[in-house]
């Protein structure tokens, strides 16, 4: 059985940021991630981030993860990759974990932080399963991890930051990208991506959703339509798209599976993402020792998730009594700079999320 | 307030453009930036990068509003918009073309001296344009700036090109 002071699960934004702070106090740190590779989603994007500079703004996302990566060589940090934690044994607080195919491991560690994500959400509607239809993270990691285009001809559907994002990078990498629709009367994401994309020529079209895909065993077109303001389809309004590919790009949900199994409390928040585990202002779950930050916590910005990394690494090693002098200082700073990224209107629905979370877990 | 248009297609419009369309007086000095930045997110690297202090932030929502008594053009600014939102306009380049030179993270990407088509906001083709500066340092970290020709009364409208191969 492996012992550590500090087991961070998942080695993402929020995982490498949260084993840095954790390190940086004088705790023992284990990170533990199931990919071959430390960065999670990071390492697939290909976009300057936003932000300031301290959470490396204008700096490309896979250059932020060598960033990241770099910093935690520079520390005492043991590492476990291709290892996927599947189990949390409740009486005596350890972590089951599989390492690559067949070699079940252990790990107990005085603290915790979950830092395990987020997964994609998927769309209904008739022929869904058709080959050709993707999450728009895995294009991502198709062309820009392993350089490989998902087709020609594209409908991207949700107009999100992912979404428009993602539709940048397939006009990048050429392929056409036939139009982004969303649901929603207006554009999700950041107005700066959709710009981007509109002056490629891509049209950005709100208030439409798929209502069919079709094709002879793989994708060959889908039907959209044009919605109310109640989401249901007007009558009349349907397009059909000849594609070969679409990209669903709707949403995600934090991936909380261990939480629940640890018995956090958990709550449902649509403005979170669904179903979030309750913390304190240290990002402590209500199991003592547990912590959580990035998007299992809620579902935000990398930018977000790399300082809730540091405040609960911080305090994941805090609270067993290791500090470098730089504890309190360090704590606020981050606390402040959460504060000031969510500050503005765009922050608006995480802070209404983060109210309703603390008023029901009264 | 942002335009209906641009919160629903992504493409500004007048009411959008005229709060960030620099004065007379300032495009008539010498190049600028033009910040096509309309929504309040949390992002201030423009600010941070400008040497001249033309972009103050108080909270790191603020829009960028360019002090165009400080902003000469340099560039510094607009391969480090994340949002490929800043743009530089001279409208003195000749008698009747000025240029504007846009972020450009295509391949392949045009050399000094080619002509490319001249496109809109809405990627649409309006006209022809010659680069004459290329701008591909390590500074720019692949986002390379390309400068075009465009008649004068071009100038706000061209926001992209597109290399014929």
């Amino acid at each position: 059985m492996i012992k550590t002071d500090v087991a961070i699960i998942g080695g993402g934004p929020a995982g490498l940021s949260a084993a840095i702070a954790a390190a940086d106090m004088g705790a023992h740190v284990t990170l533990v991630d199931r990919n071959q590779e430390l960065g999670g989603q990071l390492l697939k994007q290909t976009h300057m981030f936003f932000g300031s500079r301290e959470e490396y703004a204008s700096t490309r996302g896979f250059d932020i993860a060598n960033i990241l990566k770099e910093e935690l060589k520079k520390r005492n940090v043991d590492v476990l990759l291709n290892t996927t934690v599947v189990g949390y044994y409740k009486d005596d607080g350890v972590w089951g974990m599989e390492h690559g195919e067949d070699k079940f491991v252990k790990l107990k560690a005085k603290k915790t932080v979950v830092a395990t994500g987020a997964m994609e959400r998927h769309l209904l509607f008739p022929n869904n399963d058709l080959p050709g239809i993707y999450g728009a993270g895995a294009v991502q990691t198709l062309m820009n991890q392993y350089g490989v285009v998902p087709g020609k001809r594209v409908l991207m559907v949700g107009a999100g930051n992912i979404g428009l994002i993602v539709s940048y990078q397939l006009l990048q990498a050429g392929v056409e990208v036939a139009a982004i629709i969303d649901a929603a009367p207006t554009i999700g994401g950041y107005l700066v991506h959709a710009s981007k994309v509109r002056r490629q020529g891509v049209p950005i079209m709100t208030s439409y959703t798929v209502k069919k895909a079709y094709g002879n065993g793989v994708l060959e077109g889908a039907t959209i339509v044009k919605v109310d303001n109640r989401f249901q389809p007007i009558p009349g309004t349907e397009m059909d798209m000849d594609i070969d590919t679409m990209c669903i790009a709707v949403g995600l949900n934090p991936l909380v599976e261990l939480l629940w199994q640890a018995g956090c409390e958990m709550r449902y928040i649509p403005q979170l993402g669904g179903h979030v585990p309750v913390k304190d202002e240290n990002y402590e779950t209500t199991v003592e020792g547990i912590y959580v930050a990035g998007d299992a916590a809620e579902i935000e910005e990398a930018t977000s998730a790399m300082v809730e990394g540091r405040i609960a690494g911080l305090n994941a090693a805090y609270t067993m009594g290791f500090d470098n002098g730089h504890y309190c200082d360090e704590r606020e700073k981050a606390i402040k700079r959460l504060q000031d990224l969510r500050s503005g209107p765009v922050g608006v629905k995480i802070s209404n999320g983060l109210l309703k979370l603390a008023e029901e877990a009264v | 307030m942002i335009s209906e248009k641009l919160l629903r297609e992504g493409v500004a419009d007048e009411s959008d453009l005229k709060e960030v369309i620099p004065p007379d007086w300032a495009l008539e000095k010498g190049p600028v930036a033009v910040a096509e930045c309309f929504q309040e997110i949390p992002c201030n690297p423009c600010s941070t990068y400008c040497n001249r202090g033309a972009i103050v932030f108080e909270n790191i929502n603020d829009r960028p509003i360019i002090d165009y008594e400080k902003c000469n053009g340099c560039t510094l600014c607009v391969s480090k918009c994340p949002g490929l939102a800043i743009f530089i306009i001279d409208k003195n380049f000749s008698e009747d073309e000025a240029t504007v030179m846009l972020p450009y993270e295509f391949l392949p990407l045009p050399k000094k001296g080619d002509v490319v088509t001249t496109l809109d906001r809405y990627g649409r083709p309006v006209g022809k344009g010659k680069v004459i500066r290329v701008q591909n340092t390590r500074y720019n970290d692949k986002t390379p700036l390309i400068s075009v020709t465009v008649p004068k009364d071009m100038a706000m409208v061209v926001r992209n090109i597109r290399v014929e191969v």
